[in-house]
């Protein structure tokens, strides 16, 4: 691995020279590194580039690692992940993504992860994103995920975009079975010409299975952010989606979110807002002695961490 | 210690608030200012703190003249404000708030310590964001420990602090104020209606209509506005044991 890779992987999955789990690394599109263990198997996947990621019922308190880095100009990189998450299992799953470019030519990473989760199971994905490296080039991260979670089963998807990435189109959608539970955590923060966009589609499909979607950015310089989210209640269930963004310097978020309730007692709650930050915690904190813009910093940071 | 000298303050619209107030706030003493609602004392509490700039006048503090400091610089000189109001913020912790105050890492009993002083039960407060999932008296109480944590504070400023908070938390409160003049040697003004707050101050001044009316020792001050009955004899004044 090189060192720019070394340096985004201590960065988007807590690399520290090496991972205590299984694991498998993509560097420039392809690998640096795997190791499956008892209990997660990770294969190489037939016909596309990409992963199968086995992970065996019952398999409790293990962490997988399967972080992707580009860090020459000029590579489009593109991944299929499949992760298969057996009855009952109980695992962490950390997929960062660091992209870097400081040669002039653009570089990008398209990671495909579908997340098959069976009953009972539960998982909580990890995800940072950042672009690095000087130069004209641009650098973008567009994921894709794909979310099936069969009866009583929970996903927590904590995932944010730390900053350095020029542009980039998140599209994740789910069906949820009876009693299942999908949780996302969502943060971005742009700035400078930067773009995001950001498309999430749920459909609760099995009774009593429920959404909670929460997204915070924050749009600086001339940065511009999309969010449409449409979680679609087909039984008995409860949606929930907030959308809280904050607006900087000439920074725009247009906000589109949409419910849909084909059922009686479908329960669907959208909130948004966005606005600068507010006058007065900037003045509550200098009055702590912070000067403005440390107070600004300090309450985006604690935005995007909540 | 602080000295106001001559303020005047009005609104955009050209309503005068503040009409040639001038007061001094002794050092390491504990004054009251009270008075009519609308009668500027919030206005004059904001523009020590730096919130607001006077349209004329002057301020000093420790004879050095604060006027022109903005509101940052005036708290590192030592001037501690809690917002009548207090404000909230969708991230930020207890932990942050008092952390931000204190200027350092505190350690987890440091900050129960604090918080103790208003009544809650530190640990399940530490890590808890303060948004609008606190109640408004829980809120408040945070706000006035967020101006006890701070870091060498000369003179605190609080705005009406009775204002949200039961009668158990405002006897600590009350500890708290005494002890931050008695031991820790702090000059506190507080903007306050209430009876048992007036009782434990050294100095009393009103401000009615924007005006300074009285000022002065409390025996002779609260004498005056008992005879006026214009404090509030509300039950915060009673005594623990006596509820």
């Amino acid at each position: 691995m090189d060192k720019t890779t070394e340096e985004l992987l201590g960065i988007v999955s807590d690399w520290s020279g090496k991972f205590n789990g299984a694991y498998n690394i993509r560097e420039n599109g392809a690998c640096a590194g795997r190791s499956s263990s008892e209990n997660i198997k990770i294969e190489s996947m037939e016909g596309k580039p990409g992963l199968e990621i086995y992970i065996k019922p019952g398999t409790k308190g293990e962490t997988v690692y399967i972080p992707a880095c580009v860090t020459k100009g000029g590579i489009d990189d593109l991944t299929y992940n499949n992760f298969h998450v057996g009855e009952g299992a109980d695992v962490i799953i950390v997929a960062g993504c660091g992209v870097h470019t400081s040669d002039g030519h653009d570089v990008r990473h398209n990671g495909i992860h579908r997340f098959i989760l069976e009953k009972g199971s539960k998982v909580l994905y990890k995800e940072k994103h950042i672009g690095t490296g000087a130069g004209q080039g641009a650098k973008r991260i567009d994921p894709v995920t794909e979310i099936e979670q069969g009866e009583d089963s929970y996903l927590e998807m904590d995932t944010i975009q730390i900053g350095g990435v020029d542009s980039t189109f998140r599209k994740t959608s789910g069906k949820l079975g009876k009693g299942a539970k999908l949780i996302i955590k969502e943060r971005i923060m742009t700035d400078g010409e930067q773009t995001a966009k950001t498309d999430f589609a749920v459909e609760l499909n099995g009774e009593d299975s429920g959404v909670d979607l929460v997204s915070r950015s924050v749009a600086k310089g001339n940065s511009y952010q999309e969010y449409h989210s449409k979680i679609s209640g087909n039984a008995r269930c409860t949606g929930h989606s907030e959308c809280d963004a904050i607006l900087a310097d000439n920074g725009r978020v247009n906000a589109a979110p949409e419910l849909y309730a084909g059922d009686l007692d479908a329960a669907l709650i959208h909130e948004a807002a966005i606005g600068k930050i507010a006058g007065e915690q900037i003045i509550k904190l200098q009055t702590l002695g912070l000067t403005e813009e440390e107070a600004e910093k300090k309450i985006i940071e604690g935005f995007l961490r909540g | 210690m602080l000295k106001i000298q001559d303020l005047c303050w009005s609104l955009e619209s050209g309503e005068e608030i503040l009409k040639n107030v001038s007061l001094e706030i002794p050092e390491g003493k504990l004054t009251v200012i009270t008075g009519p609602n609308g009668g500027g004392k919030t206005s004059l509490a904001k523009l020590i703190a730096g919130l607001q700039k006077p349209d004329s006048g002057r301020l000093f503090l420790d004879g050095e003249d604060i006027t022109d400091w903005d509101i940052t610089k005036r708290s590192l000189g030592g001037i501690g404000y809690a917002f009548q109001q207090p404000v909230r913020f969708k991230g930020l912790t207890v932990r942050d708030l008092m952390e931000l105050s204190a200027q350092k890492s505190l350690k987890d009993r440091e900050i129960c310590e604090i918080l103790g002083k208003v009544g809650l039960c530190a640990n399940e407060y530490l890590d808890r964001v303060i948004d609008s999932s606190l109640s408004g008296g829980e809120a408040k109480r945070i706000e006035i420990a967020s101006v006890l944590a701070k870091k060498d504070a000369k003179m605190l400023v609080f705005d009406e602090p009775e204002a949200g908070i039961d009668l158990w938390s405002f006897s600590s409160l009350i500890d708290a104020f005494e002890k931050l003049k008695n031991t820790e040697k702090k000059s506190l003004l507080i903007i306050s209606h209430q009876e048992r707050i007036l009782g434990i101050s050294d100095h009393i001044a009103v401000i009615a209509d924007g005006r300074v009316t009285k000022s002065g020792p409390r025996d002779e001050i609260l004498g005056e506005l008992l005879g006026e009955e214009k404090i509030e004899r509300c039950p915060l004044g009673k005594d623990k044991e006596e509820n």
